[in-house]
């Protein structure tokens, strides 16, 4: 005969496993926020130290001082340390950027990236540095970053068009990297074509690549970020809720619309600012967060951002290491070793989730 | 506010006295302009379960999505615990009704014990960090639907019905005073479904919280709910008690059913019977205590029922709810010995109910059990409704 379980309180044993995992969960976040800062530093230490002026830690530290030679000096301030804290910086950016279009999306493969709104950014930043540099003017930091804005805005406002239309989150997908496919076709149109002479660093820069770094475009880029991964955290409580659904955050007292608007335009932003200086970095977006979440153990925004932005710093540093070292002194593009690691990844995440 | 309204729980004998908890005047809903539904006028009191019954299109959802306010109402208004809808917060409203609709969330690495915290989103501060009380709310509302044992499980991976009670027990730690499930047993198998308006009418009962829910299943409708309205063609066509409102013209008649396909007294499953000891003992047969026994299988009251006849109507219905059924082979005069039995069974009751005016040949001896009843000062009713009555003006 049936009977109601009403009650089926578990026992003590699970009870008292469960008290003590909700406190456990705090923790292990904390615990791996602060391996990821570790690993940062130590990443960010090692990055300082490699390159063809070798380096020691001792010197290093002495050399941040304001000793030691001249030259190893300027190497160290001018070069190795703009480009690490820019590597940190957009990593994280990038990592956030594809945390949010992750839950505006409800999917976890979806990037700036893969939807091509990097790509489309790039295209604007491309066509701006040309037209600019034709007229033998340089561009500004903030220039390229409002230009790389408003192309990565366009992009994502057409990807939003799809979405509307198709029901499935794998046609997105693909109409995404269409989009963004197109976007790199007329970039490397755009590149073939300009002149000589002033496209060393275009042309680094189309491929994706931290070469670019310095001081003075590192000072947007701190405050862009920075600012906006606050906005982020602070977003945690109603990006909660709108995880689990549109209508469930209505109904708890999210205002979704203004929500969805704040997440397309800091996803944008922070995409912009990573294709405005280092151009397109492929996966980082999906496989850092997705990385955060399994070492989290949790995707709940207030537990997981911290991590993600660490991830992502972490990501992009190490592999922008790889890529300085690994075949020196011929320095692979970044986004090509983002890609060997975090396609494998997100390869991974289609096979488990069977999306529809 | 009285203390009174504050703590309702356990008190089910004062929810009559009460302010109906959602209220409705002449409201119009609907999609754009076009008004879907019309003219609905609808009273929801605390602990009542009200049923949105009618063929799929007719506006079940459209109307639960205007009384959650995602909708605007096209005309009319509405009234939650007797303030205007429209003039609540978001963060107010959210603390008086929760909703519970069709929407199956998607989510990637959130335990089912993450996904309850969500509801405590209205009382939380700025970041959403929890307090002592909000994990207290979080812990009873998850041993409330049974889901403490899976509360550190991947939400992704558990079955429709715990996820069902997994998102209940979200709602219900919204702590709200209405609350509004669309299809709650959409995707469930029987027995999940039957556990969860089992569950639905325990914590109405328990928390005096109104629900208004939409059904499919007429059957369980008819179980289930106290208020049933039925929704056709752009209008509220009948609003009443089951019994009032599900008769077989008017269920066929909504559903376009053809003429006696539908039985109110034979759903074949049933609500879970009162747990506990039986409290009242019932003589029926010959289908006279189908109503009584539903009647307090819905209050939750344990009864005992007896002597009936095998095969009965009142005998199958009374095997699914009563705690214990006496009952003598068919067409057999009733024998000592299960009149005795019946007599062990009447003792351990505090009331009876009598359905039945007058005995037949076959069941006169049952008139012994009244006439003991009697010779041990208990409370003798005709009908559930009367003893129920009872009950509620004596515990109020």
């Amino acid at each position: 005969m049936r009977s109601p379980k009403l009650n089926m309180s578990g026992g003590a044993a699970p009870a008292k496993a469960n008290a003590a995992a909700s406190a456990t969960r705090s923790r292990r976040a904390i615990v791996v926020a602060t391996l990821l800062t570790c690993a940062l530093v130590a990443l960010m230490l090692a990055s300082l130290c490699t390159g063809s002026v070798p380096t020691t830690p001792a010197d290093v530290a002495e050399l941040l001082l304001g000793g030691g030679a001249e030259t190893a000096r300027r190497v160290l301030w001018e070069i190795r340390l703009p480009r690490v804290l820019t590597a940190t910086l957009l990593g994280g950016a990038l990592s956030l950027s594809g945390f949010l279009l992750q839950t505006f999306f409800a999917n976890p493969i979806a990037d700036p990236f893969v939807l091509g709104v990097s790509s489309g950014a790039r295209l604007a930043v491309a066509l701006a540095m040309i037209v600019v540099l034709g007229g033998n003017h340089v561009m500004s930091s903030w220039l390229s970053v409002a230009v790389a804005l408003a192309g990565s805005l366009a992009t994502m406002g057409i990807v939003l068009a799809i979405a509307r239309f198709v029901r499935s989150q794998s046609t997105l997908i693909v109409a995404g990297v269409m989009v963004g496919s197109a976007c790199s076709a007329a970039t490397n149109f755009l590149v073939a074509f300009a002149d000589d002479t002033s496209i060393v660093n275009l042309h680094n820069w189309s491929q994706g690549s931290f070469s670019g770094a310095s001081w003075p475009a590192l000072a947007p880029i701190v405050l862009i970020v920075i600012t906006l991964s606050l906005v982020v955290f602070a977003l945690s409580k109603p990006l909660g809720a709108y995880q689990l659904g549109e209508g469930y955050a209505q109904s708890v007292g999210v205002n979704v619309r203004a929500l969805r608007l704040v997440i397309v335009l800091v996803s944008s932003v922070l995409s912009g600012c990573v294709a405005a200086f280092a151009g397109p970095i492929s996966f980082v977006g999906i496989a850092a967060p997705h990385l955060a979440r399994m070492a989290v153990g949790s995707s709940k925004p207030l537990l997981v951002i911290p991590a993600c932005f660490l991830m992502g710093a972490v990501f992009c540093c190490g592999c922008d290491l790889v890529a300085r070292t690994l075949f020196a002194p011929v320095e692979l593009s970044v986004s090509a070793v983002t890609a060997v690691v975090g396609a494998p990844i997100v390869i991974a995440l289609m096979l488990r989730r069977r999306m529809p | 506010m009285t203390a009174h309204s504050v703590c309702p729980a356990n008190k089910p004998g004062a929810v009559a006295s009460q302010a109906p908890a959602l209220v409705t005047h002449d409201l119009a809903v609907g999609h754009g302009k076009r008004p879907l539904v019309r003219g609905i006028n609808l009273t929801v009191m605390p602990g009542s379960i009200t049923v949105l019954i009618g063929p799929n299109g007719s506006g079940k959802t459209t109307i639960l999505r205007t009384l959650s306010g995602h909708l605007r109402p096209l005309a009319g208004n509405i009234e939650l615990v007797g303030m205007p809808l429209a003039a609540l917060s978001a963060a107010e409203r959210a603390q008086t009704l929760a909703a519970l609709f069709c929407e199956r969330p998607k989510t990637n690495l959130l335990s089912c014990y993450e996904v309850v915290e969500e509801g405590r989103h209205p009382y939380t501060g700025r970041l959403g960090v929890l307090g002592t009380d909000d994990s207290t709310a979080v812990r009873a509302s998850l041993e409330a639907t049974g889901t403490w044992d899976i509360a550190n499980r991947d939400f992704a991976h558990i079955s429709d019905g715990q996820r069902q009670r997994v998102l209940l027990a979200r709602a219900l730690c919204q702590t709200p005073r209405v609350l509004l499930l669309d299809e709650p047993t959409a995707h469930l198998d029987i027995r999940a479904a039957l556990d969860m308006l089992t569950l639905l009418r325990h914590k109405a009962h328990e928390r005096g919280m109104a629900i208004v829910m939409s059904l499919h299943e007429i059957d369980l409708a008819y179980k289930a709910a106290d208020q049933v309205v039925c929704i056709r063609d752009g209008a509220v066509q009948r609003v009443g008690t089951p019994d009032e409102v599900m008769t077989a013209p008017q269920v066929e008649g909504l559903f376009d059913l053809e003429p006696e396909t539908y039985n109110p007294l034979f759903g074949s499953m049933e609500l879970a019977r009162p747990a506990g000891p039986p409290q009242v003992f019932v003589v029926a047969g010959g289908g006279t205590g189908t109503a009584c026994f539903r009647a307090l299988a819905r209050a939750g009251i344990p009864f005992a029922a007896g002597v009936l006849h095998a095969n009965d109507a009142d005998t199958l219905l009374a095997q699914a709810l009563a705690t214990q059924v006496v009952a003598e082979k068919a067409f057999e005069p009733v024998s000592d010995e299960a009149l005795a039995q019946a007599r062990t069974a009447l003792r351990s009751c505090e009331h009876l109910i009598c359905c039945l005016d007058t005995f037949g040949t076959g069941n006169a001896r049952n008139a012994e059990l009244l006439d003991e009843a009697q010779r041990l000062g208990m409370p003798v009713f005709s009908n559930a409704a009367a003893y129920l009555s009872w009950r509620d003006r004596r515990e109020a």
